[in-house]
């Protein structure tokens, strides 16, 4: 099987569907000439042509609106955002509009577009570039919202995204656009809301997703060389739909729990989730319900000290043995 | 030279023993009236005890492991000394068997070689465990309040644990799954606190609301093996129901009179110690329906039908996997206080398990009550080799007509299953309209 970045995963998904269904279309600023800001889109132009590879302007408000439009007459746009943390300035559009339409046309008018692009901090760009709004995007009724860790994830739940009929929001990571993973050549899909157990444990379940996963399995690592812990890590992939039988079933079998977040703390993702596995499975429960997630403040500019902020080897494997008190 | 531990007879009906857990592990050393296993009959779990002093030297069987009657099950001696698996025997003698009689007889020595191995009776008693087992410190309890995770506190339930005399291990003292594993394994302390769990309040269904967006699957598919008393629960009913000729009927009662009764003597004896259940009410009032009416109090056999003598009325306990009916010897002639008390006494050991054969076996007549559960009306399957079973459901207030008024009323239906082989169907009626009596009349209860 090869072996390809992150990048190319997602390039990859891009250029089969845009060549499967000639509906799907790739707009962003910087997604055609410039070979997109983080060269995902590379080459695309040359192969698609501009009706197909389309530069915006610098105005998420005028470019997601347009897409929402063109999505609800029939085209599938994929809608490149150079930094997530940018999606607040098309909020009405994303969260008002497109969330919003197939409810209230009564079923009548979809709304098949994909929001994507890299949410995350520790690349030292501030804090009005280091959002990670998954928790805020799926908090509204009528949109999905994927956090991909791998290239093979990556690559199949983008494919599947883009197929959808409602509007996907699709989070990836500067970070993680060079790390490198087997994917196959075949075509394959990943259903939206499957959870991955990315590592089999018995004695902790670590749920999390994006970059968090490959933390927590390097944290896992050492915890079982010099703990002798085995942790269990389920990757969510999906966070709406959520696909809570596999962390449920996970609880079950480890009886404790840390959740992992890229995230503030406050209302945020492993918020929903403890409230979910205690409703659920209160009974399997040996210790309170445990979670990791960004220290609650804004992305902090210095190097060093974001690294502590956000969630790390070495923080996971303290909250780790925390939760196994 | 080893003495040889072998699987005693320890009911009527025992062919097999299904050795549970071994209490002690090869090497340990073992003294007189130590526990050395547990054992599940078709009835019981039992703790095997030991009458020797010595070293556990072999094991031959495994946890788990079905045992016929008289078969080896493990080898006490010297440290040291080498034994060799025996062959299994001839199940002893009934007479031999009888448990709990004590008198360890200084058995006979046993040479290792197989072919010499002599029955020593007595040798190995399993007796219910020790009522006053030290109780293990707790350590758990800050302020009367329990720290327990959700699990662990599941755990102890399904194990019959009382979490209260466990010591908790994690953060604050507070009782986690480990805790809870440790505590089984320390029998002694288990036992105890199981009775001490069981007898707290009836059984009630453990089930809870499951939202219907919860698509997990329902349980994981599976065959479960048989355990010995659901293999005898199955095979005694199945062969209940289809031979004996099951006819049934149904009589309702005015509770009113009785329920004012219990309460008044609850609250007027409360305070030493009487509480009394509608089902301690009924056993007695059957017990004297039985002496009213004794053709009931019978059983079929091919030789022809058998009278008995005395009223043994027992009674169905919910247990853990299964059901139990301990039995109240003499029951017309005990006073309902005695039957309560020892009622009580007879489900909350039923519930742990730790009943002697001789407390479930022997009842001339039978009385199953789901009302506490809010079964309104049953068929109950008759327990054999019983004539009879009164079935006996909840007290509901209902509209009744009274000299042609309709007023509310407290109502019981009660349901005698019979062995029309045994009793006919003027005789049953009889019966029902001596317990209805009873029921109705209930100071004749307190005579």
């Amino acid at each position: 099987m090869p072996t390809i970045t992150y990048r190319e995963a997602v390039r990859h998904a891009l250029a089969e569907e845009i060549e499967r269904d000639e509906a799907v279309v790739l707009l962003g600023e910087e997604v055609a000439q410039f070979n997109g800001s983080y060269k995902v889109s590379e080459g695309l132009l040359e192969r698609f042509g501009p009706k197909r590879i389309v530069d915006t302007p610098i105005s998420e408000a005028g470019f997601i609106g347009m897409g929402v439009g063109a999505s609800m007459l029939g085209l599938r746009p994929v809608m490149e955002l150079m930094f997530w943390s940018f999606y607040s300035v098309a909020f009405d559009q994303i969260l008002n509009n497109a969330a919003n339409v197939r409810y209230m046309s009564g079923g009548q008018i979809n709304c098949p577009i994909v929001i994507r692009g890299p949410a995350n901090g520790g690349t030292n760009v501030g804090a009005t570039h280091s959002h990670t709004p998954e928790n805020v995007l799926a908090n509204h009724p009528g949109v999905k919202v994927v956090v991909p860790a791998t290239p093979y994830d990556a690559k199949g739940l983008l494919k599947s995204a883009i197929r959808d009929n409602d509007p996907v929001m699709f989070l990836e990571n500067t970070l993680l656009y060079g790390e490198k993973g087997e994917v196959p050549e075949d075509e394959y899909l990943i259903p939206l809301g499957q959870a991955d157990i990315k590592r089999e444990g018995t004695d902790l379940t670590i749920v999390t997703y994006g970059r968090c996963v490959l933390h927590s399995l390097a944290a896992a690592e050492t915890l079982a060389a010099e703990h002798g812990l085995s942790v269990e890590i389920v990757d969510l992939r999906s966070i709406r739909p959520l696909d809570i039988d596999t962390v449920l079933h996970s609880v079950a079998k480890t009886h404790r729990v840390l959740i992992v977040e890229e995230q503030k703390p406050f209302c945020s993702v492993a918020t929903q989730l403890a409230y979910m596995i205690q409703r659920d499975a209160f009974d399997e429960l040996d210790a309170p319900i445990k979670r990791l997630s960004t220290i609650d403040a804004p992305a902090i500019y210095s190097p060093p000290v974001e690294i502590e902020q956000l969630p790390n080897p070495k923080r996971i494997i303290a909250a780790a043995l925390d939760a196994m008190e | 030279m080893a003495d040889i531990i072998e699987m005693p007879k320890l009911s009527d009906t025992m062919t097999v023993g299904t050795l549970v857990k071994w209490l002690k592990k090869e090497g340990d050393s073992v003294s007189n009236g130590d526990m050395l296993a547990e054992v599940e009959t078709d009835k019981a779990t039992m703790e095997l005890e030991s009458f020797f002093d010595g070293t556990l030297l072999k094991c031959f069987v495994e946890a788990g492991a079905q045992v016929e009657i008289g078969s080896p099950l493990c080898a006490i001696g010297e440290k040291g000394e080498t034994v060799e698996a025996p062959a299994p025997k001839a199940p002893a003698p009934a007479e031999n068997a009888q448990p709990a009689t004590a008198a360890p007889a200084t058995p006979a020595a046993a040479p290792i070689t197989p072919a010499a191995i002599t029955p020593t009776p007595a040798s190995s008693p399993i007796v219910p465990a020790p009522a006053s087992a030290a109780p293990a410190a707790a350590g758990s309890s800050a302020a009367g309040k329990l720290r327990i995770s959700p699990l662990a506190k599941k755990l102890a339930a399904e194990k019959g644990i009382d979490p209260t005399r466990v010591k908790g291990s994690g953060p604050g003292g507070r009782i986690v799954r480990a805790d809870i594993l440790a505590a089984e394994k320390n029998p002694a302390a288990a036992a105890q606190s199981a009775g001490a769990a069981a007898g707290a309040r009836p059984a009630k269904p453990t089930w809870a609301w499951r939202s219907a967006l919860d698509k997990s699957a329902i349980q994981a598919p599976g065959i479960a093996p048989l355990s010995n008393m659901r293999a005898t629960i199955a095979k005694r009913l199945v062969e209940s129901k289809t031979q004996f000729p099951h006819f049934y009927l149904e009589i309702e009662v005015d509770a009113a009179p009785l329920g004012a009764l219990r309460e008044q003597l609850n609250a007027g004896l409360g305070a030493d110690g009487v509480r009394l259940s509608v089902n301690d009410l009924i056993l007695k009032a059957a017990a004297l329906a039985l002496r009213a009416v004794p053709a009931v109090n019978a059983s079929w056999s091919d030789a022809g039908i058998v009278s008995h003598g005395a009223t043994h009325v027992s009674f169905a306990v919910a247990i853990d996997d299964g059901l139990i009916t301990p039995v109240i010897k003499d029951t017309d002639r005990k006073t309902v206080f005695e039957i309560s008390a020892e009622a009580k006494d007879l489900a909350k050991r039923a519930k742990a398990k730790k009943l002697a054969p001789a407390e479930f076996t022997g009842g001339t007549f039978c009385v199953s009550n789901l009302g506490m559960m809010g079964i309104t009306r049953f068929h109950a399957i008759i327990n054999p080799p019983n004539a009879a079973i009164l079935a006996v459901g909840a007290t509901v207030k209902k509209p009744v007509v009274v000299k042609d008024q309709i007023t509310i009323g407290e109502r019981m239906v009660i349901t005698l299953s019979c062995d029309h082989r045994v009793v006919d169907g003027a005789l049953a009626a009889q019966f029902m309209n001596a317990v209805k009596a009873h029921l109705e009349t209930p100071a004749l209860l307190l005579v």
